[in-house]
C-alpha cells in the first residue's frame, strides 16, 4: 500500500508541470508580452512545451503499463449532492495522447518560429498557441468528463481565436465563428451525455462509471442515450458527418494551426473520448453500429470531395475529415486499440503534410491554389522530400506507418462486415489518388507561376525543415510501434494499451480472427491498390500532364463535388437563414405586435376606464343622488332574484 | 449590532454624498461604498466564525398590524448582499472620467440605490421586505428620469408602472398570508411555518410570481426591459441588470418557494416552462438585434430565464447553480453594459453596424471584453459555466426534454455573442470610427477587476457553494410537499 503511494506520488510533480508549464508560458506571453522581444516570446513558449515534453517522457519510462495514476488537485464543483474534482489520470492512454500532444506540439512550435517570424503579431501567436496545448493536456489528463470538457470547450476557444488569428479578415472570422458554433452543437450533446451519466451513476469518474455501467445490461436505453449524446459531442469536434463543414473553413488560420490543432491533436479528441469509454461504447452496439455508419460515409465523403479541391490546404483539410472517419469506423468495429494507433501515425503523417504545405506556402509568398504550382521539386527539395514521403504514408503504401495502421482496421472491418472492408479500401485508394494528384501537381512539371514569384522561391529555413524531417522519419518508422502477428512480432502499441481497451473486451463479439494467409492477401491487396491509385495519378497528371478543369466549365457530377456537394449552401438555406428569419419575427410580430401590445391595451383599458368613469364625477347633487337610488334598485332586484 | 451597520451604512453614505456637492460627490461615493465593501467582508469573517445567527436583529415596529424590524443575514442573504456591495463600487467607478451633470443627486440615489437593496436582502419580515423592495425603484426611477437618453419619459413611466402594478399584487399577497397564518404576521418564520391551505396557495402563488416575473423579467412580462436598458444612463442599466433583477430570483427563492409550496407545485411546471421558452425565444431575438444595448438585454433575459429555471427545478443543483449564477450574471452583465458604455463613449453609436475593427486600436480593452464575453457564454474556467452547467444539469433532473430544449442557449449564447463581437472588435476599422483611445485608468480597473472576478470564480466556485448550502437546504426542504 505505501509503497503504492510513493510510487504514484512520484508522478504528482510531472504530472502538474506538464499541464503547468504551458499555462506559465501562456501567461507570461500573454500579460507581458509586449515588453518582451519577438524571438524570446516565441523562444519562452516553445520551451515551455520542450519542458511538457520531457516530463511526458519522464511519466513514460517510469509508469508500467498497466498502471493509472489518479492526482487529486482541489474540489471543483461539490456541494452535497455533486461532487467533481479537478483531477487528472495518467494511464497508458493519457501518456499516448500526451506524447502525441507534447512532442508534435513542441516541433510545431518550433517550426512556427521560422514560420511567423514576420508576422506582427507573433507574440499573440505563441500565447494562443501554449494556451491551446494547456487544454489539450487538460482535455486527456482530467480523471472525469467534466475536466475533459473544460479542455474539450478550451480548445474550442483556441481554434476560434487561432482560425481568426488574422482577424481583420471577414472570411477568417466566419470561419472561426462557424467552427465554434459548430462545435457548440456537438457540446450540448456532450453536457447531455455528462447530465445522463452524473444523475444516473452519481459520478463522472472515468473507473467509476465503466464500473457502475458494466451492472447494467448491454444495449439497455440508458446505455444507448449517454453513448449517443456523447458521440455527438465527438461528431462536432473531430469534424463527422453532419458536422464536418466548420474543418475545412478552418484552414484559414496559419498552417501551423492547421498542423496541430485542425489535424493532429485536437479533432482526434473525439476518437480519444470514445476510446475512453470503451466501456460504455462496448456495452451500447447500436450506438457502435451508429459509429460505424458515420465513419465510413465520411471517410468516403470527405475523399470523393478531396478530388476536386484545388486549395492545397483545403485537399489535406477533406483528406483530414476521412481519415478521422476511417478511425470512427475503427471505432465503431470495436477496434479501439486500432483506432488509436491510426490517430499516431496520422498526427505523424498529416502533421508532416501540413507543415510541408506550409512550407511550400512560404516559399511561394502565400499561394496556395495548386494550379499555379507545379514543378517545385527541385526547387525546395527537403520540403518535397518529405511531403512526398507523408504521402506514401498516407497512401498506405507497404511498410510505411499509415500502412500499418490502415491496414489494422481494414482487417477488422474483414473479419466482421465484408461490405464495409470494401467501401473503406475504396477510400483508401481515393485518398492515395487524390494525394499524388496534389504531389505531381505541386512539385511535378513545370512551375505554372508568374516568373517574378518563381525568382524568389527558395527552401525554408531549419526552424521549418527540421520538423519536417522528424516528422517525416515517424511517418516512415512509426509503424514498427503496431505490426501485425503475421510478422511474429508484439504489437507495441495495442499491449501498452491493453490495460484501458481490456475491460471492454468482455462485452464484444469476440470475431473470429482471420489466418495469416488471409492477411496477407489482404495486406498484398491493399499494398497494390495504393501502388495502383498513385501510378494512375502518375499517368493522369504526369504522364499526360492534365491540370485540373476550370470550376466554371464542370458539369453534372465533377461540379457537384467541386462545390462540395452544396452542404454549406443546404445548411445556410435550411438553418441559418430560417433562424435570422425567426429572430425578426419574434421580434417584430411576437414581442412589438402581440405581447408589448397586449401589455399597452391594459394600461389603455385603464386609462379608459378611468376617462369614463371621470364623466360621473358631475359634480351634479341631483345625478349623485338618481345614480344612488338607481344603485339601490338594482341592488334589491338582484337581492330578490338571487 | 453589524446587521444594522452593514443596512444603515449606504444611507449615510447617501445622505452625506448629497451634502458634499457635485465635484466631490463621485470621489466620497466611491471612498463610501468601499468602506461599505470592508464592512461586508468583516460580516463574511463574522458568518464564517459563528454562522448566521450572528445578524440576527429582532425590534418591535408596528402592533397591530404587527410588523417587526426583522433582519438577518444567511448564507443565501449574505452572498446577494456581497453582491451588491461588491459591484456598487465599481458601478460608481465606471462614472469616472465621463460627464455627469448634477453628480452630487446622482450618486447619491446610486447609494440610495445600494441603500435598498441591502434592505432586501436583509429584510426578514413581509412587510418590510416589501417597504425595501418598493423603495429600491424610488432612485432606479430618478436616475433613469433625469439622466437617462432622448426617449426616457414614456420609457420610464412604463417600467415605473408595470413593476409597480407587479408589486401591488405582491402587497395583496402579503396582506392575505398576513390573515391567513396562525400567527397574523409577517414574520418571515411565521409565514415559513403557516401551512396556508391548499386550496389558497394556488392564486396567491400567481400574486407573488407575476411581481417577480415582471422584475426578473420572466417572458411575457420583459417588453419593459430592452427600452428602460437603452435609456437609463449606464449606471442605471447596471444597478438594474446587474442587481436589481436578482430581487427577482433571490425572492423566488425566498419568499415564493418556501411559504407556497402548493401552489409552487401546481403552477411550478408552467412557471419553468415559461422561463424555458422565454430562454429560447430571448436568444433567438438576440440574435438579429443591432443595437448593442439591446442585444445584451435581450440576452440577459435569456439567462434570467435560465436562473429561474434552475429555480424552478426544485432541486439542489439547480438552486446552487441559481445562486452561483445570479452572481456570475451580475458581474458579468455589469461588464457587458460598461464595455458598450466605452463604445458609446468614444464612437457615439451603439449600432453595431456601424462599428468594427476596433481591436485594432485597443487590444487591451479587446482582451477584457473578450473574457466577459467568455464569461458570458460560459466557457469552462469562467463563472457562467459554473452556474449555466449546474442550472441545465437542475433542469435536467426535472424533466430531460426541458433540459435539451434550455440547452439551447449554450449554442445561441455563442451565435449572438459572437456575433456581436466580430461585428463590434473585429475585422478593418470602422470608417465611423476615427480615434479610439484604449481603456482609461478607471476602465482598466473596473473591467480588470471583472475579468478577474469571472474566472477566479470560475476555476473555484467551492466557497460560494459552502456558504449558499445550509440556506439552500432549509429553503429546499420547505420548497418541495411532502
Amino acid at each position: 500500500m505505501t509503497e503504492q503511494i510513493l510510487h504514484d506520488s512520484a508522478f504528482i510533480m510531472p504530472g502538474i508541470l506538464i499541464p503547468l508549464l504551458p499555462l506559465i508560458g501562456f501567461l507570461i506571453n500573454g500579460l507581458f508580452g509586449k515588453y518582451l522581444p519577438k524571438a524570446a516570446a516565441s523562444w519562452l513558449a516553445t520551451s515551455a512545451i520542450l519542458g511538457s515534453f520531457l516530463c511526458t517522457v519522464y511519466v513514460f519510462m517510469n509508469l508500467n503499463a498497466a498502471d493509472s495514476v489518479t492526482i487529486d488537485l482541489f474540489q471543483w464543483i461539490a456541494f452535497s449532492k455533486v461532487n467533481i474534482g479537478f483531477s487528472f489520470l495518467i494511464d497508458p492512454l493519457t501518456v499516448v495522447m500526451l506524447l502525441v500532444i507534447t512532442g508534435i506540439g513542441f516541433l510545431i512550435h518550433l517550426y512556427s518560429i521560422g514560420y511567423m517570424h514576420d508576422d506582427e503579431g507573433v507574440t499573440r501567436f505563441f500565447t494562443y498557441l501554449n494556451l491551446f496545448i494547456f487544454f489539450m493536456l487538460l482535455l486527456v489528463m482530467g480523471s472525469n468528463y467534466l475536466v475533459m470538457f473544460i479542455g474539450w470547450e478550451g480548445v474550442g476557444l483556441c481554434s476560434y481565436l487561432l482560425i481568426g488569428f488574422w482577424f481583420k479578415n471577414d472570411a477568417y472570422n466566419n470561419a472561426a465563428k462557424k467552427a465554434f458554433v459548430m462545435n457548440r452543437i456537438g457540446d450540448l450533446g456532450f453536457l447531455l451525455g455528462m447530465f445522463f451519466i452524473l444523475f444516473n451513476f452519481g459520478t463522472l469518474e472515468y473507473g467509476a462509471v465503466a464500473e457502475q455501467a458494466s451492472k447494467l445490461t448491454p444495449n439497455s436505453m440508458l446505455l444507448v442515450a449517454i453513448t449517443l449524446l456523447l458521440f455527438v459531442g465527438a461528431m462536432g469536434k473531430s469534424a463527422q458527418l453532419p458536422l464536418y463543414t466548420w474543418l475545412p473553413d478552418a484552414m484559414a488560420g496559419p498552417t501551423p494551426v492547421s498542423a496541430l490543432i485542425h489535424a493532429a491533436t485536437m479533432v482526434t479528441a473525439g476518437i480519444y473520448m470514445v476510446v475512453r469509454s470503451n466501456v460504455l461504447f462496448a456495452m451500447a452496439p447500436h450506438t457502435l453500429d451508429v459509429i460505424l455508419i458515420v465513419g465510413v460515409a465520411t471517410s468516403v465523403f470527405a475523399a470523393v470531395i478531396g478530388l476536386m479541391q484545388n486549395d492545397i490546404k483545403k485537399v489535406l483539410a477533406y483528406s483530414t475529415v476521412s481519415q478521422l472517419g476511417l478511425m470512427f469506423a475503427a471505432l465503431g468495429l470495436g477496434a479501439f486499440s486500432s483506432g488509436m494507433f491510426h490517430v499516431v501515425t496520422h498526427a505523424f503523417f498529416k502533421a508532416c503534410l501540413f507543415l510541408g504545405s506550409g512550407s511550400v506556402i512560404h516559399a511561394l509568398h502565400g499561394e496556395q491554389d495548386i494550379r499555379k504550382m507545379g514543378g517545385l521539386k527541385k526547387l525546395i527539395p527537403i520540403t518535397y522530400l518529405t511531403f512526398i514521403t507523408a504521402s506514401f504514408a498516407i497512401s498506405g503504401f507497404p511498410l510505411l506507418s499509415g500502412f500499418f495502421s490502415k491496414d489494422e482496421i481494414l482487417a477488422h472491418a474483414f473479419e466482421q462486415n465484408k461490405l464495409v472492408w470494401g467501401i473503406l479500401s475504396i477510400s483508401s485508394m481515393i485518398t492515395a489518388f487524390y494525394m499524388f494528384r496534389l504531389v505531381y501537381l505541386t512539385f511535378f512539371g513545370t512551375f505554372r507561376g508568374t516568373d517574378e514569384t518563381k525568382k524568389h522561391i527558395h527552401e525554408s529555413p531549419i526552424t521549418i525543415t527540421l520538423p519536417l524531417i522528424a516528422l517525416c522519419i515517424l511517418s516512415v518508422f512509426g509503424g514498427i510501434l503496431g505490426l501485425p502477428s503475421v510478422f511474429h512480432a508484439t504489437h507495441l502499441f495495442a499491449t501498452y494499451l491493453s490495460s484501458v481497451t481490456e475491460p471492454s473486451k468482455a462485452f464484444l463479439y469476440e470475431h473470429e480472427a482471420i489466418s495469416h494467409s488471409a492477411e496477407l492477401m489482404l495486406m498484398a491487396f491493399a499494398g497494390i491498390a495504393a501502388i495502383a491509385s498513385i501510378w494512375f495519378a502518375y499517368q493522369k497528371y504526369v504522364t499526360k500532364g492534365e491540370q485540373p478543369a476550370d470550376e466554371a466549365s464542370l458539369t453534372g457530377l465533377n461540379k457537384w463535388i467541386s462545390n462540395k456537394f452544396y452542404v454549406d449552401e443546404l445548411y445556410d438555406k435550411a438553418v441559418v437563414k430560417p433562424m435570422l428569419v425567426l429572430s425578426d419575427l419574434f421580434m417584430v410580430v411576437v414581442d412589438k405586435l402581440i405581447i408589448d401590445l397586449s401589455v399597452n391595451a391594459i394600461a389603455w383599458f385603464v386609462g379608459l376606464t378611468g376617462r369614463i368613469t371621470r364623466l360621473f364625477q358631475t359634480g351634479n347633487t341631483g345625478f349623485y343622488i338618481f345614480a344612488m337610488v338607481l344603485s339601490m334598485v338594482v341592488l334589491f332586484v338582484i337581492r330578490l332574484l338571487a | 449590532m453589524i446587521t444594522l451597520f452593514l443596512l444603515g451604512f449606504p444611507l449615510l453614505a447617501s445622505l452625506l454624498t448629497l451634502a458634499s456637492g457635485n465635484k466631490l460627490a463621485s470621489k466620497l461615493a466611491l471612498v463610501l461604498s468601499v468602506v461599505q465593501l470592508a464592512i461586508t467582508a468583516y460580516a463574511y469573517s463574522i458568518y464564517k466564525q459563528q454562522g448566521a445567527e450572528a445578524f440576527y436583529f429582532f425590534q418591535e415596529w408596528i402592533s397591530n398590524p404587527k410588523i417587526s424590524i426583522h433582519l438577518g443575514l444567511d448564507g443565501l442573504s449574505l452572498l446577494m448582499v456581497a453582491l451588491t456591495n461588491f459591484l456598487t463600487p465599481l458601478i460608481i467607478l465606471s462614472a469616472f472620467n465621463r460627464t455627469i451633470e448634477r453628480a452630487a443627486g446622482y450618486f447619491s440615489l446610486i447609494l440610495l440605490m445600494q441603500f435598498a437593496l441591502n434592505g432586501v436582502f436583509m429584510a426578514m419580515d413581509g412587510m418590510l421586505y416589501y417597504i425595501f423592495w418598493e423603495l429600491a425603484l424610488i432612485p432606479i426611477y430618478f436616475i433613469a428620469l433625469r439622466w437617462g437618453g432622448p426617449n426616457r419619459v414614456p420609457v420610464t413611466l412604463k417600467f415605473f408602472i408595470y413593476t409597480l402594478a407587479g408589486s401591488l399584487l405582491m402587497l395583496f399577497g402579503f396582506i392575505m398570508l398576513y390573515w391567513y397564518n396562525p400567527n397574523q404576521s409577517f414574520d418571515i418564520r411565521d409565514l415559513y411555518n403557516a401551512s396556508i391551505c391548499a386550496c389558497k396557495q394556488g392564486w396567491l402563488f400567481w400574486t407573488f410570481f407575476l411581481a417577480f416575473a415582471i422584475k426578473i423579467p420572466i417572458v411575457p412580462f420583459h417588453t419593459w426591459q430592452a427600452d428602460t436598458y437603452k435609456e437609463a444612463p449606464t449606471q442605471g442599466t447596471m444597478l438594474l441588470s446587474g442587481i436589481m433583477l436578482k430581487m427577482g430570483t433571490y425572492s423566488l427563492l425566498r419568499w415564493l418557494l418556501p411559504i407556497l409550496p402548493a401552489g409552487v407545485a401546481e403552477w411550478g411546471p408552467l412557471a419553468i416552462t415559461l422561463c424555458v421558452v422565454g430562454i429560447v425565444y430571448a436568444s433567438v431575438i438576440a440574435i438579429m438585434q443591432q443595437d448593442l444595448k439591446k442585444l445584451l438585454a435581450y440576452s440577459s433575459v435569456a439567462h434570467v430565464g435560465l436562473i429561474s429555471a434552475g429555480i424552478f427545478a426544485l432541486n439542489m443543483q439547480g438552486f446552487q447553480g441559481s445562486v452561483v449564477q445570479m452572481l456570475a450574471h451580475g458581474v458579468n452583465v455589469v461588464g457587458l453594459f460598461f464595455c458598450a458604455d466605452i463604445i458609446f463613449n468614444r464612437t457615439n453609436t451603439l449600432n453595431i453596424d456601424s462599428l468594427g475593427g476596433i481591436r485594432n486600436l485597443a487590444p487591451k480593452f479587446n482582451t477584457l471584453f473578450m473574457i466577459v464575453v467568455l464569461g458570458s457564454v460560459a466557457l469552462p474556467l469562467t463563472n457562467g459555466f459554473i452556474g449555466e452547467f449546474l442550472l441545465l444539469f437542475g433542469v435536467y433532473e426535472y424533466n430531460t426534454w426541458l433540459s435539451v430544449f434550455a440547452g439551447l442557449t449554450i449554442i445561441l449564447g455563442a451565435v449572438y455573442m459572437l456575433r456581436m463581437f466580430q461585428r463590434t472588435m473585429l475585422g478593418n476599422v470602422s470608417e465611423n470610427i476615427t480615434t479610439f483611445p484604449d481603456l482609461m485608468w478607471n476602465e482598466k480597473i473596473v473591467l480588470g477587476v471583472i475579468a478577474a472576478v469571472i474566472i477566479l470564480l470560475g476555476v473555484y466556485p467551492k466557497p460560494v457553494f459552502d456558504i449558499a448550502e445550509p440556506a439552500l437546504q432549509l429553503i429546499l426542504d420547505k420548497s418541495i410537499v411532502k
